[in-house]
């Protein structure tokens, strides 16, 4: 316990060095500016920042990397307000009342709402990383090879099938990006899998390269290809910004229950913000005294659901700086810039680079603070971004979106994979298969097939391994039933759907 | 949310979805085929091509659960969608790699695609977007290459600079 104040306060130390500051508010605002652009989620904005980061020192990136982290989720939720175009699931909540809220003139209350909640939710959830992670930490160290491919085990199955629509797609997207993952030299043996003989493929696929590709350039294919069906509609800002009395009585109960559903199932290897946010955004329509105002924009609708978004973005942070183990594509991304650096998040790093993990998590609550200050006054600016023309819009994000690739890698063939995987995510898109899942089993794949040898290789060949160790056993009896509950449910949810 | 639409089209095979099956299995395959060719030089426990094989197996039965799928026209409903500003942005993005593969510089390259995009976007002042294009490439390369040390490839518009 005075451990972790010790830590901390050393963490804050680092975090407040006024270098570390201005990156966090660089972070800040670039993310925020990127996250408000219509269809670009937190885990895009962070792919797209990336190449910022390339030249910094890993400690002024990764706080930076807090800040973008942040500024995107909150960037996202302007989104969702304004125009009703949720960049990622986790905002459908908060789309569904607060452009509502916004078309009833009550758009200052909303974006008030979820900005002041955000901060009340990601300081708790913050907090709660800050006493947990150790506690884990303490707890992975003794986890074998076999455990910790058990654990992956488990993470698979709850990103992709589990909680998803269809477990069969689900687990079709991750299969792709397991295979995705074998391409390269082996790393034990020095054997190339999957090259073709193409040298730009010993190396294996750049985990930004397959992010942007999916997320930007897929993005941009799939608008296109729709856009005769939709009109977006920004909604202006009228009327005051701030919140009422009543809207503060009514607020700060759901931004408290939001947190609790938040931070607990981000914190665990399920991924994704979308059930905590709606389940969130369900107790806010039972509890509220207002139920006639659900799906006219009640301000309860916009506060839990935030609220939940953002404790779900700190629990996620849980398993992936304290066992290495990303449970959604923003996560992904941010252990994608952990590794641009040759760090592995982990019980080892909160060993070996203690100033590192704990000025990250310092700076969390200084992003924190800095959007909430930041954010309300610059409103008006955010908005002004939101009425850029489609068309200069999304050549916009395409031209960025590539120039990452083009300053990572100038060659043809990594371009031409950015396209091709651009292809892959318009055809995602559109026969509605989950993304994140892919870019899981990229990074994941190979930890796990490392993770595999290394534990056969103990073992002397002998697979009994797996279930020998309680720890194993138990994670991988976990994987399991978490892969046949779908299907077993699957007639409960015919029930469920026509009881709604 | 909206699987328990009670207005549904009348089942039947999907073809994309056969398609999609299809491919997965023939992805399976090329992992095998692949795997063929690696030396197993493990002592214990698994070679090299052990994962392949797995990965293969799992692709070879979500081939099947998605050819069932799509048999029993399971897949989503999809809207229509227009490919011409699809195959638009397609042709921005094989420019853009030409332009860059034979040393046509980050500026134009960017550019073209800007370009293709914003058309596809349903812009047709392709004059203006073109001067835009070419002011806000040259900002990113001078900001990216000259300030931040980026290196961007360089073409003729470059080396003016």
């Amino acid at each position: 316990m005075m451990d972790t104040f010790a830590a901390l306060a050393h963490g804050m130390a680092v975090a407040v060095e006024p270098m570390n500051l201005l990156y966090a508010l660089i972070g800040v605002f670039l993310g925020t500016a990127v996250g408000v652009l219509p269809g670009i989620g937190p885990a895009l904005t962070v792919a797209l920042l990336l190449p910022v980061t390339y030249k910094l020192d890993p400690g002024g990136s990764l706080i930076m990397f807090a800040g973008i982290y942040y500024g995107g989720m909150y960037g996202g939720s302007t989104t969702a307000i304004l125009i009703n175009t949720p960049g990622e699931s986790a905002s459908m909540a908060t789309a569904l009342e607060g452009n509502k809220m916004a078309k009833a003139g009550r758009g200052g209350p909303a974006l008030a709402t979820s900005a002041i909640g955000s901060f009340v939710a990601g300081t708790i959830a913050t907090i709660g990383l800050a006493f947990l992670a150790p506690w884990l930490v303490d707890f992975a160290v003794r986890f074998g090879p076999e455990d910790y491919f058990a654990l992956m085990c488990v993470a698979f199955v709850t990103v992709s099938a589990t909680f998803g629509d269809s477990p069969i797609r689900g687990l079709t997207s991750l299969f792709i990006g397991l295979t995705l993952g074998l391409i390269g030299i082996d790393k034990l043996t020095g054997q190339a899998r999957l090259a073709f003989g193409v040298p730009e493929l010993l190396d294996g696929v750049e985990v930004t390269t397959l992010a942007v590709g999916l997320f930007a350039v897929g993005e941009a294919l799939y608008v296109a290809s729709r856009r005769h069906h939709t009109e977006e509609k920004l909604e202006p800002v009228r009327g005051s910004l701030w919140m009422t009395k009543e809207d503060w009585k009514r607020s700060w109960k759901p931004w408290l229950r939001g947190t609790m559903f938040g931070f607990p199932i981000g914190a665990l290897p399920a991924g994704g913000a979308e059930i905590p946010t709606f389940l969130s955004y369900s107790a806010e329509k039972r509890l509220t005294k207002h139920p006639e105002e659900f799906g006219k924009g009640a301000i309860e609708g916009v506060a839990g659901p935030e609220a939940a978004n953002n404790a779900s973005a700190a629990g996620t942070l849980v398993p992936l700086l304290t066992l290495g183990l990303p449970t959604s594509a923003t996560a992904a991304m941010m252990l994608a810039g952990f590794q641009q650096y040759g760090l592995n998040p982990g019980p080892l790093l909160f060993a070996e680079r203690p100033d590192l993990v704990w000025g990250l998590i310092a700076s969390l609550f200084i992003a924190n603070a800095m959007l909430l200050v930041l954010n309300l006054p610059l409103v008006g600016l955010w908005v002004r971004l939101l009425a850029i023309p489609q068309p200069w819009l999304y050549a916009g994000i395409l031209v960025f979106a590539t120039m990452g690739t083009i300053a990572a890698k100038p060659s043809v063939v990594e371009l031409s994979m950015l396209a091709g995987f651009g292809v892959l995510g318009f055809l995602m898109r559109r026969f509605d298969f989950p993304i994140a899942p892919v870019v899981v089993g990229l990074i994941l794949g190979p930890i796990a097939e490392s993770q595999l040898r290394r534990a056969l290789a103990i073992s002397l060949g002998d697979p009994m391994t797996l279930v020998q160790s309680p720890i194993s056993a138990t994670l991988l009896g976990i994987a399991l039933v978490a892969l046949l509950a779908p299907f077993v449910l699957k007639g409960m949810g015919r029930f469920k759907a026509s009881e709604d | 949310m909206t699987s328990g639409d009670p207005v549904q089209p009348p089942r039947r095979v999907d073809r994309a979805g056969i398609v999609i099956a299809v491919l997965l299995a023939v992805i399976a395959v090329v992992l095998v085929w692949d795997a063929r060719g690696l030396q197993s030089t493990a002592m214990y426990g698994m070679g090299p091509e052990a994962m392949p094989v797995l990965v293969a197996s799992g692709l070879a039965l979500l081939a099947v659960g998605n050819f069932v799928d799509a048999l029993r026209g399971n897949l989503p409903a999809r809207e229509s969608a227009d490919p011409v500003p699809v195959v638009l942005i397609l042709i921005g993005l094989a420019l853009l790699i030409g332009v860059i593969g034979f040393g046509g510089g980050f500026i134009l390259a960017t550019s073209a695609l800007f370009v293709t995009t914003s058309a596809a976007f349903g812009r047709r002042a392709i004059l203006v977007d073109c001067a835009i294009a070419l002011v806000m490439s040259t900002l990113i390369y001078l900001a990216f290459d000259r300030l931040l040390t980026l290196s961007l490839p360089s073409g003729p518009l470059e080396r003016l600079l």
